[in-house]
């Protein structure tokens, strides 16, 4: 190679220079935030297979530091060797498992279902309950945001005494589709409120009722949406803790609730813990990972109008 | 029905008889359900007994009501009762399961009625009032939601800078997106122990060793009031700055690029056209993210319930919590409703000014 001849001018390169200054700060905030929200996952999940001592020494790198083992994961009867065989902990952890699975499956769907009709509604017609226009109704479900669940709890815990609905899945169930129904409302109108009227009107003419066009027409368009509302309320039941801690005491509690009673008694193992709270949170990371568009969809709904 | 998007023209051939059916399922349901009601408080007053063991039949002649008054506004108003539909379903749940339980809990409120007690409920006037008013330890959890509430401030800014990060040309930009945005998926619960009860060890968690390395010789997170404050802020914070980021970040990416390189071409440094173009820009979506965000702080409540209690001496307390325990410990629920409800109001009352406040600094200045 012959030596350069043409160079760049010097005030250029003082702008090359702080361009990549300016590339590498961004670069090391990304990469420390990112290493702030992840080393905790790291961390939980690493500790359910460190021995105490390892525990103690404060090994950080798997196979470097320690040698890992099931050890967490046997406590909860999930390790190879223990998955075959009998476990009252196993059997435990999977019945709340379950609970959450159901309630926060058939919370969401019913809450879905809900809102978007009369999100739905609100976008096309123009109603009047007593003195409740549309834009008071449209208030009145987002309103139920700002309701703090601790007021309505102590009521319902009596209620439900009287109902005989405590400590019962559809208990909860009921109560959860309320908590998450304004944000469905709030992401299910910006939706509808995007999708040209056109598109019925034309299904009407054709012949279609107004359900059959919202059901065939406009449905698999609002779709996506739909989708980004559903996991919200899925993330947010699944990680409800308040309301399961009051209502439910033996048959309905839900993961939150295991965990959480664990971490109350002192002495406990930190390999089991760890391997609790990771079993709890690992679904929501896979959901997190593979359907991150649909989430982020949903919260920056309503964000830009 | 005039004001609707879609204008539909329909004619509607309604029978006579079709409407006196409709009337006659909603008034023949509302007996029942006044009659099934009627029955049981009167076996509650030990007039009679019907052998109910529970409230449920009540609660399924209502359901039964609730269903009977959504098919009649087909059945009596033909199109418009089917438009009525979309709306109804929601708004009778929504109704039943807030505003019946608000008035009910109203009355508890200015009871008192230990569920352990075989009493049941005393009617007691203002004595909650009376007993909150000079309780120190609600007036103390009121005041760490203000401080609570002021964090915001902080964590505002760090997400407004992480989302300028995420906004600018990078590479791996899914990536960093997935990653921002796992804290808010897991469980409070999850991550008071995550984070609150192992990282915080002091022995043995790796944030101590790693402060201890910095050269703190004794790092206490939750020993005196002001850390303790600071951790539960921050552990709120670690979960919540991603919900603002991607408002933020949602935001950004609607600015139209033209309006910056218009800025750059008029000669504005990076700062100066962030400060003159952007910030501006995003004020509404800013307000919008603080507004939700404020919503979510005045609930917080499950990492301070699991992580310190509202300890040291209640300086984590949320108002939340500070219910929760005086439920727990005392199981009295006409004073915890009566918290709740100063509570709401005041909630109501800040949010309502807030709102109000907004709105002006958001109207486009002339």
């Amino acid at each position: 190679m012959s030596a350069q001849i043409f160079h760049d001018g010097e005030a250029d390169r003082a702008y090359r220079a702080r361009f990549w200054l300016g590339r590498g700060a961004v670069y090391a905030v990304l990469i420390f935030w990112a290493i702030i929200c992840l080393f905790p996952i790291y961390w939980t999940a690493t500790t359910s297979f460190k021995m105490a001592p390892n525990v103690m020494k404060g090994n950080m790198i798997p196979w470097v530091d320690y040698d890992p083992s099931w050890i967490g994961w046997k406590s909860l009867g999930l390790s190879p060797d223990t998955i075959g065989a009998e476990s009252t902990v196993r059997a435990e952890f999977l019945k709340r498992f379950a609970n959450s699975a159901i309630t926060a499956l058939v919370s969401s769907t019913l809450a879905v279902v809900l809102g978007s009709l009369a999100a739905y509604g609100l976008s096309r017609f123009s109603y009047r309950f007593a003195w409740m226009k549309n834009d008071d109704i449209g208030f009145f479900f987002l309103s139920q945001l700002i309701l703090p669940p601790v007021v309505l709890a102590l009521p319902f815990l009596v209620l439900y005494k009287e109902l005989a609905l405590l400590d019962s899945r559809i208990g909860l169930i009921l109560l959860y589709t309320l908590t998450v129904l304004p944000i469905v409302v709030w992401i299910m109108r910006d939706q509808f409120a995007s999708i040209p009227t056109e598109l019925e009107e034309a299904a009407l003419v054709d012949g279609l009722s107004i359900w059959g066009a919202f059901l065939t027409i406009i449905l698999p368009i609002a779709l996506p949406g739909m989708v980004a509302a559903f996991i919200l309320s899925l993330v947010l039941t699944w990680n409800e803790y308040f309301f399961a801690a009051l209502l439910t005491s033996t048959h309905a509690n839900t993961l939150p609730v295991m965990v959480a009673s664990q971490t109350g008694s002192q002495g406990i193992s930190w390999w089991s813990m760890a391997a609790l709270s990771f079993a709890a949170i690992l679904p929501l990371i896979v959901i997190g990972v593979v359907l991150e568009r649909y989430i982020i969809k949903g919260m920056a709904a309503g964000a830009v109008k | 029905m005039s004001g609707d998007l879609l204008h539909v023209v329909t004619n509607d051939d309604i029978s006579d008889g079709r409407r006196r059916f409709g009337r006659f399922i909603i008034w023949g349901s509302a007996a029942v359900l006044a009659a099934v009601a009627a029955a049981q408080s009167a076996q509650l007053a030990g007039w009679t007994d019907f052998g109910f063991s529970n409230w449920r039949p009540t609660l399924y002649a209502y359901v039964l009501w609730s269903i009977c008054v959504c098919w009649a506004q087909v059945l009596i108003r033909g199109e418009q009762g089917k438009r009525v539909l979309f709306v109804l379903p929601a708004a009778l749940f929504v109704v039943s399961l807030t505003v019946f339980p608000l008035l009910f809990g109203l009355v508890i409120a200015f009871s008192d009625w230990n569920l352990s007690s075989p009493n049941g409920r005393q009617f007691n006037g203002l004595d909650n009032l009376r007993q909150m008013w000079s309780d120190p330890f609600y007036w103390n959890a009121l005041l760490n939601m203000v401080w609570y509430v002021i964090a915001i401030l902080v964590e505002y800014a760090i997400a407004f800078g992480l989302a300028l990060a995420l906004n600018a040309q990078i590479r791996a930009r899914k990536f960093f997106r997935v990653a921002f945005l796992l804290p808010l998926m897991l469980s409070p619960v999850a991550v008071s122990w995550m984070i609150g009860k192992s990282m915080l060890e002091l022995r043995f968690g790796p944030i101590s060793r790693f402060l201890r390395w910095l050269g703190w010789e004794n790092p206490s997170f939750f020993g005196d009031p002001v850390t303790a404050k600071i951790t539960i802020m921050l552990m709120d914070a670690w979960t919540y700055i991603p919900f603002m980021m991607i408002m933020i970040l949602a935001g950004l990416q609607a600015i139209p690029k033209e309006l910056n390189e218009a800025a750059k071409v008029d000669g504005a440094t990076g700062w100066k056209s962030f400060w003159e173009v952007t910030f501006p820009l995003m004020l509404p979506v800013s307000i919008t993210a603080i507004l939700i965000r404020i919503i979510f702080k005045l609930k917080l409540a499950d990492v301070v319930i699991n992580v310190t209690s509202g300890g040291p001496g209640g300086a984590t307390d949320t108002v939340t919590s500070f219910i929760f325990r005086e439920y727990r410990d005392r199981s009295n629920v006409g004073y915890g409703t009566l918290l709740a409800m100063v509570y709401l109001v005041l909630i109501v009352i800040f949010m309502t000014v807030l709102m109000k406040l907004s709105a002006r600094w958001t109207r486009p200045q002339t």
